[in-house]
């Protein structure tokens, strides 16, 4: 495998120590072209500067830790390959959640609006004995959103968020999908109040940046469209 | 210091805490703290599904899931807490997808089941349908699920808080001390009983398909407070990690049909599991590659094979072996479906070695995956501390950080999610009950968790010339090289004296970042110290074992031996850093005309 070296330009902010963010470059030699720029700002916390600051756990883009800027766009750094930003790779933490130390930012808003949309099961009736039957094609209809992994890429690259952090963003209304496309769920109306708001979905502009930056390729715009569409007919069913 | 008091305290977010929160919370306050925001947890990585008899595609029962089990876990699993898992297995996967948790479906909207290493119909000894999944993503949707119904039932969480010690006062748990990550204040929490739900440590070997947060601090704080560890010799390595990386690819692949290929380009397994073949339990395929690589039968010579889901490879040995579906009609796949079935797999691959695996075959190598071994504990989470089984009052455990055991000396495929769900939510149960039955808590020592800020302080201020992340490298260098998946006297009694060099290092570390603010280099570097102690005593009790047995292998001890060995080790960390060991027998159902129930033979797949 070809090593390379690659310029590292990162964003960094200390609150004991900074007063404003900065910029600071790192220069890592012989590393894998295939290796995940995961690994190359590890390489650099590990062996260059041990104060560098960022969540990582899974390593391979199923946990969720590690949403940042790279290269402009919101990406997972552990799913981004250095043969694919090289030779000068730019680190910022994602935008519109505070920063509370270099890449790593303040979840607890995000995790909020996720809260918001009731995103767990809701059906009064009581369960049969066995399992709630339903059929393969039900079962697709909203395979796309259960891949969500509340990374916070999408709802961080939305302009309608920067501008207005009320807006509850795409993250939130991808898991509401996930819920109201449900057959076996009963919290439809539910949702579907909570999300007719200047704030819910009302609030998407269409600007498509969420699909670009999801590491799990929901097709998030459309999803945020069938939650629309069902409130403009009032039924799940088209 | 800030002080909190929750009767029941979780420390851990996957799979177990979360069933175990979920059921405590029904009856006493609960908090669950986590170094990790909960969806971040490791149980979201597992893939190919959770094992259960429902019995949906074909014929099963829990008792052939029992068998199968008791027979993969080289007869050193706890039988009648086999028959626990195995039983309460249907219950709790039901009560799963009454949570709303998106099983794949069969074409008559039950859960749809698919075929996993060393599950079978008892009569026919072929796989069975027994894996319960959603696509390839069956822990992601498990996860998901259950902090779904846990923030519902507004339980108590406390995310980014690393515990960092267990609070013991008179032989009793009084809570534990937490490092919160962002602002680098100890917290303590006082509690009536405390719940382990850390999970692994497979970061103590350099491949793994362990999160890089799978360190074993539950485990290690437990064997700090005089705790001992079970069965820590007995450590899965999953066959099929990609080569390198050690990232994850199921065993639902091969359940789905996928075979492993040599140099030569023969499907290998015929000739080590001629009945299960591929879909023999993960020591045997571990261990197959390993000796197809000894024997240069690896992919150019080196220490890899291929994994082949290609459709065409697949209809070739299921005509060759005349593999048929549940009605009967020859079993054949096409691309659609690979891609509907693993479409994480195909993501994973495309991604990391630009492979679309219904067009290449896959390159894999055995990654460390699973701990076995872990904190004693009996069905109901309850700690025990000796080998008397005596309970430690108030002190919990459960998911892959305990040691039941339902998994002895190799776990099968499928059983770890289950395990999770089955233990955590039995444990979740039975400490609310202890907390409503103890009127007075446990008070708090007057010195509670002033030993572990000095020693984070030490980590923190320290200027020692020792860098962790190098010890961490040499830490995982001698585990690969030495307590792997072939193992001698030599190498192990190596390993000990190395790990124990390294040990002695540890006190000399020095780190970079002297801040308070969300200091990962300190955690890591604590963790690294967990990850010490475990190796340690993996190591310790691994040498001590002389027979091979599950994931224990050993060159100088190739044969199981019943006779002195059907017995738990018990692993403890002295305080002059010595291991003392013991041991307890497995324990095992008798019939009543006095028989055993399962007879120890001979695993043949």
């Amino acid at each position: 495998m070809a090593k390379v070296n690659v310029t590292v330009k990162i964003l960094r902010f200390n609150p004991d120590v900074d007063e404003q963010p900065h910029w600071q470059t790192y220069e890592v030699k012989d590393i894998e072209e295939t290796a995940q720029v995961l690994d190359v700002l590890h390489r650099i916390k590990w062996y260059q500067d041990g104060t560098l600051t960022l969540r990582s756990s899974c390593a391979h883009g199923v946990c969720g830790s590690d949403a940042m800027v790279i290269n402009g766009h919101n990406r997972l750094a552990c799913k981004t390959l250095v043969r694919d930003v090289m030779p000068t790779i730019t680190v910022e933490p994602i935008r519109g959640l505070k920063v509370i130390k270099d890449l790593v930012v303040d979840m607890e808003p995000f995790f909020a609006h996720y809260k918001a949309v009731e995103p767990w099961f809701i059906n009064p009736d009581p369960p049969p004995t066995r399992e709630r039957l339903q059929s393969p094609e039900d079962r697709a209809r909203f395979d796309d959103t259960t891949k969500c992994i509340l990374c916070a890429a999408c709802t961080t690259s939305c302009p309608s968020f920067w501008a207005n952090g009320q807006y509850v963003g795409p993250a939130a209304i991808v898991q509401a999908h996930r819920w109201i496309f449900d057959s076996r769920d009963k919290g439809t109306a539910e949702r579907l109040q909570i999300l007719n708001d200047r704030f819910g979905v009302w609030a998407c502009r269409t600007a498509f940046n969420c699909v670009e930056a999801c590491p799990r390729e929901i097709d998030i715009t459309k999803a945020i469209g069938e939650v629309k569409k069902a409130l403009t007919f009032g039924t799940v069913d088209f | 210091m800030q002080y909190h008091k929750h009767e029941a305290v979780i420390v851990g977010a996957g799979g177990a805490g979360l069933m175990a929160a979920l059921y405590a919370s029904k009856s006493v306050d609960t908090a669950v703290i986590s170094k990790l925001y909960p969806t971040r947890s490791h149980t979201g990585a597992a893939q190919g599904g959770i094992g259960a008899a429902l019995a949906n595609l074909e014929e099963d029962h829990w008792e052939w899931h029992a068998y199968d089990t008791v027979k993969g876990a080289d007869w050193m699993g706890d039988e009648p807490e086999i028959e626990f898992m195995c039983r309460e297995a249907i219950d709790v996967v039901i009560e799963l997808e009454h949570m709303g948790l998106p099983f794949d479906r069969t074409p008559d909207g039950k859960i749809s089941q698919r075929p996993f290493g060393g599950h079978t119909n008892n009569m026919t000894k072929k796989p069975v349908r027994r894996a319960a999944h959603a696509a390839d993503r069956t822990g992601h949707m498990i996860l998901q699920t259950l902090y779904q119904q846990c923030i519902k039932n507004n339980v108590h969480f406390y995310d980014e808080f690393q515990v960092v010690d267990l609070i013991l006062n008179d032989g009793k748990v009084a809570g534990v001390a937490a490092y919160e990550i962002a602002t680098g204040e100890l917290h303590i929490f006082h509690a009536k009983a405390v719940l382990f739900a850390t999970g692994g440590f497979g970061r103590m070997w350099k491949i793994t398909s362990n999160a890089h947060s799978y360190t074993g601090d539950g485990n290690a704080i437990a064997l700090r407070r005089g705790i001992p560890m079970e069965d820590m010799e007995f450590y899965q390595f999953h066959p099929t990690g990609i080569r390198g990386m050690g990232i994850l690819i199921t065993e639902g692949v091969r359940g789905e049909g996928g075979v492993l290929i040599n140099n030569e380009g023969e499907r290998f397994m015929d000739r080590y599991a001629p009945t299960v073949k591929d879909l023999a339990s993960r020591d045997v395929v571990s261990r197959a590659i390993y000796l197809e690589v000894k024997a240069g039968r690896g992919i150019n010579g080196e220490d890899w094979v291929w994994l082949d889901i290609r459709p065409e490879t697949v209809n070739y040995y299921f005509e060759r072996d005349d593999i048929r579906n549940p009605d009967g009609t020859p079993r054949r796949i096409d691309a659609d479906y690979v891609r509907q079935k693993l479409p994480d797999i195909a993501d994973f691959t495309k991604t990391y070695l630009g492979v679309d695996p219904v067009k290449d075959p896959m390159p894999v190598q055995p990654t460390a995956h699973y701990a076995m071994g872990g904190i004693p504990t009996d069905v109901h989470g309850r700690v025990l501390i000796d080998e008397k089984e005596t309970p430690l009052p108030g002190f919990y455990a459960a998911g892959e950080c305990a040691c039941v055991s339902a998994h002895g000396a190799n776990r099968l495929g499928t059983n770890s999610l289950l395990d999770l769900v089955v233990f955590g939510r039995s444990a979740g149960k039975h400490m609310a009950q202890y907390c409503k039955n103890e009127a007075d808590w446990t008070p708090l020592p007057e010195n509670a968790g002033q030993e572990i800020a000095e020693t984070l302080d030490h980590i923190r201020t320290n200027d020692g010339n020792e860098h962790p992340v190098k010890l961490k490298a040499e830490l995982q260098q001698i585990m690969t090289d030495n307590v792997s998946v072939f193992r001698t006297q030599e190498l192990l009694d190596e390993a000990v004296e190395k790990i124990q060099a390294l040990r002695e290092r540890y006190k000399h570390i020095g780190i970079q970042d002297k801040g308070k603010t969300f200091n990962t280099e300190l955690l890591q570097a604590w963790e690294l110290g967990n990850l010490l102690d475990l190796a340690l005593v993996t190591a310790a009790a691994a040498a001590n074992r002389t027979e091979s047995r599950g994931a224990h292998a050993r060159d100088d001890y190739p044969d199981r031996d019943d006779e002195n060995w059907m017995k738990h080790s018990l692993a403890w960390l002295q305080p002059d850093g010595t291991v003392k060991l013991a041991y307890k027998p497995t324990r095992r159902i008798k019939n009543p005309d006095g028989a055993y129930k399962y007879p120890a033979i001979k695993r043949v797949y």
